[in-house]
């Protein structure tokens, strides 16, 4: 290792380890509504980030990632229901089980396609299980969705405490940084090298002898864990799962975070969601705000996603490459 | 078991009408996509634009055939103004920027809908009002004109791209936009028109279809999606190939929705889309490929 590459990497990791610091500290300090926020940012960032493995990686964009983030709802869901007394590791494990099912599903039939035929395949999939998790209300309880207890903190048997906000944002917090450093192994390992190789020349790497549909199909599993870990540390969080989060809104969403924030950075995804949840916090409040200090009580229900929307095509034509796109070499390479 | 032939022909009407409807709105996607490499998220919002501009020339005029007409041209000077403003500086960047863009429009303008209308969903008023008997049901005439006024529309639409002059600009754009450009074709205005005609359809549909479901904001979405399967499934941007998708796949969920309630009709459709994918991934339409 050179000089230079050891510096940056030192760079890296000191920055690294403040913001986890900061996020392990702030809880403490922020009021119990921000906390509660914060803890949402970072499971929408999972999701997020999962997306930007096939976004940003393999250059598959999915509008599809709202199936395995139900899925794994629902799985979580049907583990907390079912079991008693509802058991938190079990939940996450019936929560992956059910994405991973769908992952593979979703994945077998949409890697024989690319770019937009990709796109409108993963989209029209999650509106498969939209349909179906939406009409089959005696398993899934329907448009009102399953509400449920939230599971304890802890090894069943041995040591079990109730989650406060604190404890669940700190939970959240390591599952999400575990991900993000498995993640990012995966996208240095070999195996991500030929993920970003497909990304830059499929042609090309399916002639040096890479079984390409192979790699995508596990890219595409891969995302689709991960996405369902999120689906089940909001369901814990929230302690609902309605059939509103498989709805193809949801994978638009994703997608924006990815691209606010910048694809191909792992982090930039987790950003861009802070950016855009603390946006339409911002405008949710900037709006009644106005409405009643300027009198203008006609614009009190203004919509927040229009000002967002705005700014969102603004960003796709003139910062494509997101917030964190300046950074992107330097954040893969150290 | 008996085959109720009763309920199979008045699904098959049902199907004919709604799949020229369909039809209707997937060309303009299609002729979008085609041309441009634009897939248009933001095609179910002009549809439902277009619906409401209907509602409000018909509350203040009282004629429906001039609220079609009206919100035709309104809804197609929006879709040329938004290709200029949106769609214009992403030519030549990768295509999914297209989607990014469009995507962030649907969202805009189903909002700006929600806050301007109101969640409640308006009635358009049918403009005539006869029945006709078809088995045990009254079947209303208006059905059929609006499938007989799609099919003109898009007939129109195929004898300009045949024989205008305009038309072959457009097909020449789509063949190839260098070569078009070198030929003196104004590529850019070329796009920009094209955009407006496939909103102004997507208007026209949006109205016609507004008597038989009521007007809200959320109606685009469902047709969006069903005209990206029937786009799909008819090859991405061949115009002939969406038209059969879209009778094809409505008569199927018209059948579907004899045995499953209609919601989980698109199911179905969603299977053919992925069989076609998987077998014809270059659409069940279209001769193939050597």
């Amino acid at each position: 290792m050179t000089q230079i590459s050891k510096r940056r990497a030192t760079v890296y990791w000191t920055g690294f380890s403040i913001i986890v610091v900061l996020l392990i500290v702030a809880p403490l300090v922020l009021p119990e509504f921000w906390r509660r926020f914060l803890t949402e940012i970072l499971i929408w960032g999972l999701l997020a980030m999962s997306s930007d493995l096939l976004i940003g990686y393999t250059g598959m964009v999915s509008f599809g990632h709202s199936a395995f983030f139900g899925l794994g709802m629902y799985g979580a869901a049907a583990a907390i229901l079912m079991v008693k007394p509802p058991n938190l590791w079990l939940a996450i494990l019936y929560g992956l089980a059910g994405s991973a099912a769908i992952a593979l599903f979703v994945a077998y039939f949409s890697t024989r396609l690319r770019d937009i035929y990709f796109a409108i395949t993963t989209l029209i999939f999650s509106q498969i299980f939209y349909v179906i998790i939406f009409t089959w209300t005696e398993v899934t309880g329907g448009e009102n969705g399953l509400s449920f207890p939230r599971p304890q903190l802890g090894i069943p048997g041995i040591y079990t405490t109730p989650f406060t906000s604190t404890t669940l944002h700190w939970f959240v917090l390591a599952a999400v940084v575990i991900s993000y450093l498995i993640l990012r192994r995966i996208t240095q390992s070999p195996f991500g090298m030929v993920l970003q190789s497909i990304r830059e020349n499929e042609a090309r790497t399916r002639a040096i002898g890479y079984p390409v549909e192979r790699y995508k199909m596990v890219a595409v599993m891969l995302s689709g864990l991960f996405a369902g870990l999120a689906g089940v540390l909001y369901a814990v969080q929230n302690r609902f799962a309605a059939p509103d989060f498989v709805y193809f809104l949801i994978s638009g969403e994703v997608v924006i975070f990815n691209v606010m924030g910048g694809i191909g950075t792992l982090l930039g995804p987790i950003l861009g969601a802070g950016f855009f949840l603390g946006l339409r916090e911002l405008f949710s409040r900037l709006f009644p705000w106005i409405a009643t200090t300027f009198n203008m009580p006609q614009i009190e229900q203004f919509p927040y996603l229009i000002p967002l929307g705005i700014i969102f095509i603004l960003m796709v034509i003139f910062l494509p490459q997101g917030l964190l796109g300046f950074a992107k070499r330097w954040l893969n390479s150290t | 078991m008996d085959i109720p032939w009763d309920i199979i022909v008045i699904q098959t009407v049902n199907g004919l009408v709604s799949g020229m409807i369909l039809a209707l709105v997937a060309s303009g996607l299609t002729l979008i996509f085609g041309i441009m490499d634009v897939v248009n998220f933001a095609h179910g919002e002009l549809f439902m634009l277009g619906a409401y501009m209907g509602v409000i020339v018909l509350t203040t005029t009282g004629s429906f055939w001039l609220a079609l007409v009206l919100a035709i041209l309104i809804v197609a000077l929006l879709g040329a103004a938004m290709q200029v403003i949106t769609l214009r500086p992403l030519l030549g960047r990768d295509p999914l920027n297209t989607i990014l863009a469009t995507f962030g429009i649907s969202l805009v303008l189903q909002n700006y809908a929600l806050w301007q209308f109101g969640p409640v969903a308006r009635k358009i008023q049918e403009p005539f009002t006869g029945q006709f008997t078809l088995f045990y049901l009254q079947y209303p005439w208006y059905r059929i004109v609006i499938a007989a006024l799609s099919a003109g529309i898009i007939g129109g639409l195929y004898l300009f791209l045949k024989y205008g002059r305009y038309g072959i600009w457009i097909r020449a754009t789509t063949q190839d936009r260098v070569m078009a450009q070198a030929m003196g074709i104004p590529v850019p205005w070329v796009h920009t028109g094209v955009f407006a005609i496939g909103a102004g359809m997507a208007a026209a549909s949006g109205v016609l279809f507004g008597p038989l479901v009521g007007v809200n904001h959320a109606m685009g979405l469902d047709w969006v999606l069903k005209a990206f399967i029937v786009v799909v499934v008819g090859g991405m941007g061949n115009l002939g190939g969406s038209i059969l998708a879209a009778i094809f796949i409505s008569l199927l969920e018209a059948y579907a929705s004899i045995w499953v309630s209609p919601s989980q009709a698109i199911i179905v459709s969603s299977v053919v889309l992925i069989l076609t994918l998987l077998f014809r991934p270059t659409g069940l339409f279209v001769p193939t490929p050597k």
